[in-house]
């Protein structure tokens, strides 16, 4: 992607280096002996619980990488580690190329204060504040004077769409609307980046839908850097630029969602992506045939359409299309046989 | 046969109960004999308490200390001067409140010294005047929650001006508003502290259990020893009493908060202090507020008690009244305490659920409207209470300060009223009372005084045994032991008697009451507010209408108890039963089940280990009420420790005997708190 071309140059916002975390007293014998992955036995010879299994990853500025996983599959413990409110076993952390696992506590705090923000799985509002104290919260806790940190809350309570409750109580508003007010929180100190730990699983489907494509508009305009954990495979083809699929503590895959959906790496990840319905997650150019003008037809179609939007007009054409790229000023970038959508869509 | 008995719990217990009727029966009542009575090894212990606190006190750690009156240096104890300076600081800052409610010239005095005073005859400031002070109630309620508040607390202090209780209450609520936040403030560090670190919290846990279950009396005279008499004495002893379930009610609300909420507080960057104070104490805040309530509920409670060492107030007159039998005037005192209980009470809770209004532009006028209001209207009453002092010029002026016992009252008319009841219904009541000591009474305490020494371990470590295995047997059985090492098993027995019949008839009658409100949404709303309400009452005040109705015999102190003891009983039962799932009674529903059988067979096994734990409520408050018995006669170790508050060596004894009482509370704590966590367990419910 063009995205990664850039930015894979500048230096990664996070950054995990084998990162472990383990639960038991034997950890730290375990790992001396150890190098690269520990398998499940070995954690059960020593009576240990795995978190995260030798994580390594980099999340650039802008991107979104979802964690995918079960229950029990450590991502939360990964989201936690990164963000330190557990300190992992071992490995290194680096956020902006700090080492987030040296800092001392009024360092940790101060990023905390300006860099980052959180959401959470079940809100976690402060129960005796309103909507706009809540959203306020960590701006007064940063020592901001009471007026500015009210006025800058209220423009994040017009920016999720609260406008009319921020006199409310958490425990009068619906789970979506206490969401909207936990991701206002997160982002009232105007972070960097953005946690956010399946912040849609404890709401209805419908509404689930509704703040995911909030969740996507709001991030077109901010452009944070976002690591987001989820249990729901579809959730994370929907949102994210990078999907990280994790069991039992090992990041089985880390890869675009197209690139998972079409080269699943274990058998794992494949049973996920075998019941995804590939038209309404692959885009036109993960089918696409090199550019040769020879070939070319006259019809166009853009790069990163999904296919399902594009299929019918496609399967009308009789000759092959021309896949151009709106980025490059429409400049034709691969060819596109209309056999492959139908190999896409009823193919196996 | 063995295996039948190892499966199934009701038969082990069918069968402990058949060899505790064997070793009844069987072992012969022989003065001489231990299976009968165990010897009194431990009789020493009041004694070697007595010596310990007197060394304290007189002997250890002695410093010089130079005494400007004798010009000379004088040997006094560390630990004396320890206590005594405590004393006095205590004492003063009840004093000083006091002196705020009281005083007028005094507090003007006592703040710029008589000097200036004498010099400047304006300063003569007189206080205020009741009018005012009823005003300025109303107001402060309504400024915290509205009109409702502001109706509830107007009359309330309507109520304690016009009946000629303003000293005596003002007395009491200076002691309380003292005593109180100190309750609060030590409850919720030490809570906090033993949230922070397990140690403290195992540490306490001991400690808090005594504290609270050990009866008001028996630490009243080492109090009184390292102390001495008087206000301060009745403060430090409502302390001990009641920052305990301060502190339990600290520790249990922040456990409770998600680890999400405290995740959502240290990623908005708050540092250590930040996270106790604006996350975990407000969101933990509910079962604090839970705690202040207790605090001050057990400190209005404390007040006739803290009297027995010199507190003045309320608790003093109603002592008075009901030693010499003034039923009208006790009630109406009685009724003051209550006031000033609910009074408190909603007060505090408003201002802790008052919000901010951050949009609010008012005016300097708007936003203290009230208080210019309050100064005008005051301003008002001081006038007319000036004038009206042209109405009274001989006598009281009525609209300044109704003084003790000149205000209104309806206490001959109760009197009459009670008098028309003795009258009226003598006979009946009487008859009542003799069957119930002679037929059930009388041959139970028997039966009890009868009981072997050996029998009654059998059965109370058997049952630890069953329950709990071998560490409740040996927790049970040596709280028991250390009880019947000592010469006072048989007052003991005495108080068990008391206690079994007690906690017997509430728990029926609480189980029955709150299974048939449980029924029903409303009732069982109002079942819940009505207890709400009648533990609101100091504990003393059942005894006021008991003895109006049976007279100062045994009976009196059971019905006190089992009223008492009926509330948590009654509680429990309802909360229990609501919380059955409906899904669960849909399902009965659909299996065909009656009403009774929904009751036996589903509602009743699931709210069974709920139901347990307010039983084990209802043992704490019906030996409390027994031991309070005392008060009006009782032959129990109650009576003994209510003795030892007039007897010169009465600490150690009167400190035993609250402990006695103590380890009887806790043998029974465990037992039912083992069962219960177990069933709990078993059932899924958490």
């Amino acid at each position: 992607m063009l995205n990664d071309s850039l930015s894979s140059n500048l230096e990664p916002v996070i950054k995990c280096e084998s990162v472990f975390k383990i639960f038991g007293n034997n950890a730290n014998k375990l790992l001396e002996n150890s190098n690269g992955p520990i398998s499940a036995e070995e954690f059960q010879k020593a009576g240990c619980i795995i978190g995260v299994n030798n994580a390594s990853f980099e999340i650039h500025k802008g991107e979104m990488l979802v964690v995918m996983g079960l229950s029990g599959s450590g991502k939360s413990t990964l989201l936690r580690c990164i963000s330190r409110l557990t300190d992992p076993t071992s490995g290194k952390i680096f956020i902006d190329g700090e080492n987030l696992l040296e800092m001392n506590s009024k360092q940790l705090i101060e990023l905390r204060r300006n860099k980052m923000g959180m959401v959470f799985q079940s809100f976690a509002l402060l129960p005796h504040k309103t909507v706009l104290e809540n959203i306020a919260f960590p701006l007064i806790i940063k020592g901001l004077p009471t007026d500015a940190s009210i006025s800058k809350a209220m423009e994040m309570v017009e920016l999720v769409g609260l406008k009319g409750r921020e006199n409310y109580f958490p425990r009068e508003l619906s789970g979506g609307q206490q969401q909207r007010v936990g991701i206002a929180r997160s982002l009232a100190v105007e972070p960097d980046i953005w946690f956010l730990d399946e912040p849609f699983s404890a709401l209805d489907p419908l509404i689930r839908k509704e703040m995911q494509d909030e969740f996507l508009r709001l991030q077109d305009s901010l452009h944070k850097t976002i690591m987001f954990v989820t249990h729901d495979f579809d959730e994370a083809l929907r949102l994210a630029d990078r999907i990280a699929i994790m069991k039992d503590g090992i990041i089985e895959q880390l890869d675009t969602p197209d690139n998972i959906v079409l080269n699943p790496a274990t058998e794992y990840v494949k049973k996920f992506t075998e019941d995804v319905p590939r038209e309404k997650v692959l885009k036109i150019e993960s089918i696409m045939t090199t550019y040769e003008p020879s070939m070319a037809g006259s019809n166009t179609v853009f790069k990163d359409a999904i296919i399902e939007t594009v299929a019918e007009s496609i399967l009308d054409s009789k000759e092959n299309l021309t896949v151009i790229d709106t980025e490059q000023q429409n400049k034709p970038v691969g060819i596109l046989e209309p056999s492959k959508v139908i190999k896409v869509l009823f193919g196996k | 046969m063995f295996d039948v008995i190892k499966n199934s719990r009701q038969r082990q217990f069918i069968f402990l109960f058949f060899i505790f009727l064997i070793l009844y029966f069987f072992i012969p009542k022989n003065e001489n004999s231990y299976l009968w009575r165990l010897p009194p090894l431990l009789k020493n212990i009041p004694l070697m308490f007595n010596a310990l606190l007197d060394n304290l006190m007189f002997n250890w750690f002695t410093i010089p200390i130079w005494d400007p009156d004798w010009q000379m240096y004088e040997d006094k104890t560390l630990f004396r001067i320890v206590t005594r300076s405590i004393s006095n600081s205590v004492l003063f800052f009840i004093i000083f409140i006091r002196e705020i409610f009281l005083g007028g010239y005094q507090t003007v005095s006592a703040v710029l010294g008589d000097g200036l005073t004498k010099t400047f005859s304006w300063l003569y400031l007189p206080a205020l005047p009741w009018t005012a002070v009823v005003i300025g109630a109303a107001l402060i309620g309504y400024k915290l929650e509205g009109i409702r508040l502001a109706v509830i607390a107007g009359i309330g202090f309507f109520y304690v001006s016009v009946f000629g209780q303003w000293e005596p209450s003002m007395q009491t609520l200076s002691l309380v508003l003292f005593t109180a936040p100190v309750c609060f403030i030590l409850g919720l560090s030490l809570g906090i502290w033993g949230y922070l670190s397990k140690r403290v919290e195992a540490a306490l846990q001991p400690i808090l259990n005594v504290a609270q279950t050990m009866p008001h009396f028996s630490y009243l005279v080492p109090i009184v020893v390292l102390f001495g008499v008087g206000d301060h004495a009745g403060s430090i002893a409502t302390i001990i009493f009641a920052t305990p379930p301060m502190v339990r009610l600290t520790i249990l609300g922040l456990k409770k908060i998600s680890p999400e909420v405290i995740e959502s507080g240290l990623m908005s960057g708050c540092n250590k202090f930040q996270l106790l104070f604006r996350v975990l104490i407000p969101t933990a805040r509910r079962d604090i507020l839970i705690g202040v309530n207790q605090v001050i509920m057990q400190c209005l409670a404390m007040t006739t008690i803290a009297a027995f060492i010199g507190a003045k107030g309320l608790g003093f007159n109603l002592k008075v009244a009901l030693n010499s039998l003034k039923i009208g005037k006790a009630a109406e005192i009685g009724i003051c305490v209550v006031i000033i209980a609910v009074v408190l009470d909603k007060l505090s809770l408003a201002w802790a659920n008052k919000q901010k209004d951050y949009f609010a532009n008012l005016s300097f006028f708007q936003r203290n409207r009230l208080s210019i209001f309050f100064i005008f209207l005051t301003i008002i009453c001081s006038i007319v209470a000036v004038i009206s002092s042209y109405y009274f010029p001989k006598g009281f002026n009525y609209l300044y300060l109704i003084p003790f016992n000149k205000g209104l009252t309806v206490s001959p008319i109760l009197d009459a009223f009670v008098d028309w009841i003795w009258n009226t219904f003598f006979y009946y009541l009487n008859t009542f009372n003799i069957f119930l000591l002679t037929n059930v009474l009388g041959p139970m305490k028997q039966a009890y005084l009868n009981m072997p020494v050996v029998s009654t371990f059998v059965l109370f470590m058997g049952a630890g045994y069953i329950i709990g295995g071998i560490r409740s047997c040996l927790i049970v059985g040596s709280l028991i032991l250390f009880i019947a090492l000592s010469e006072y098993w048989d007052r003991t027995l005495i108080t068990l008697y008391m206690a079994t019949f007690a906690v017997g008839v509430s728990a029926i009658s609480g189980i029955v009451v709150g299974s048939l409100c449980a029924q029903n949404e409303f009732a069982s709303k109002s079942i819940l507010s009505l207890c709400d309400f009648f533990q609101t009452f100091p504990s003393f005040i059942y005894l006021i209408p008991v003895i109006l109705l049976f007279g100062i015999t045994d009976t009196s102190v059971m019905i006190a108890a089992i009223v008492y003891a009926s509330v948590p009983a009654t509680r429990y039962t309802v909360e229990g039963l609501r919380s059955v799932p409906p899904s669960l009674h849909d399902a009965g529903s659909m299996s065909g089940v009656s009403k009774m059988q929904r009751w036996r067979l589903i509602d009743l096994p699931l709210a069974l280990p709920h139901i347990m734990l307010g039983i084990n409520q209802t043992v704490i408050f019906a030996l409390m009420m027994i031991v309070l018995g005392a008060l009006i006669g009782t032959e129990d170790l109650g009576q003994l420790i209510m003795g030892s508050l007039s007897r010169p060596n009465g600490a150690g004894i009167g400190f035993t005997l609250g402990i006695f009482i103590s380890f009887i509370c806790l043998a029974v704590d465990n037992l039912i708190r083992t069962w219960a966590d177990e069933r709990k367990k078993l059932l899924g419910i958490n």
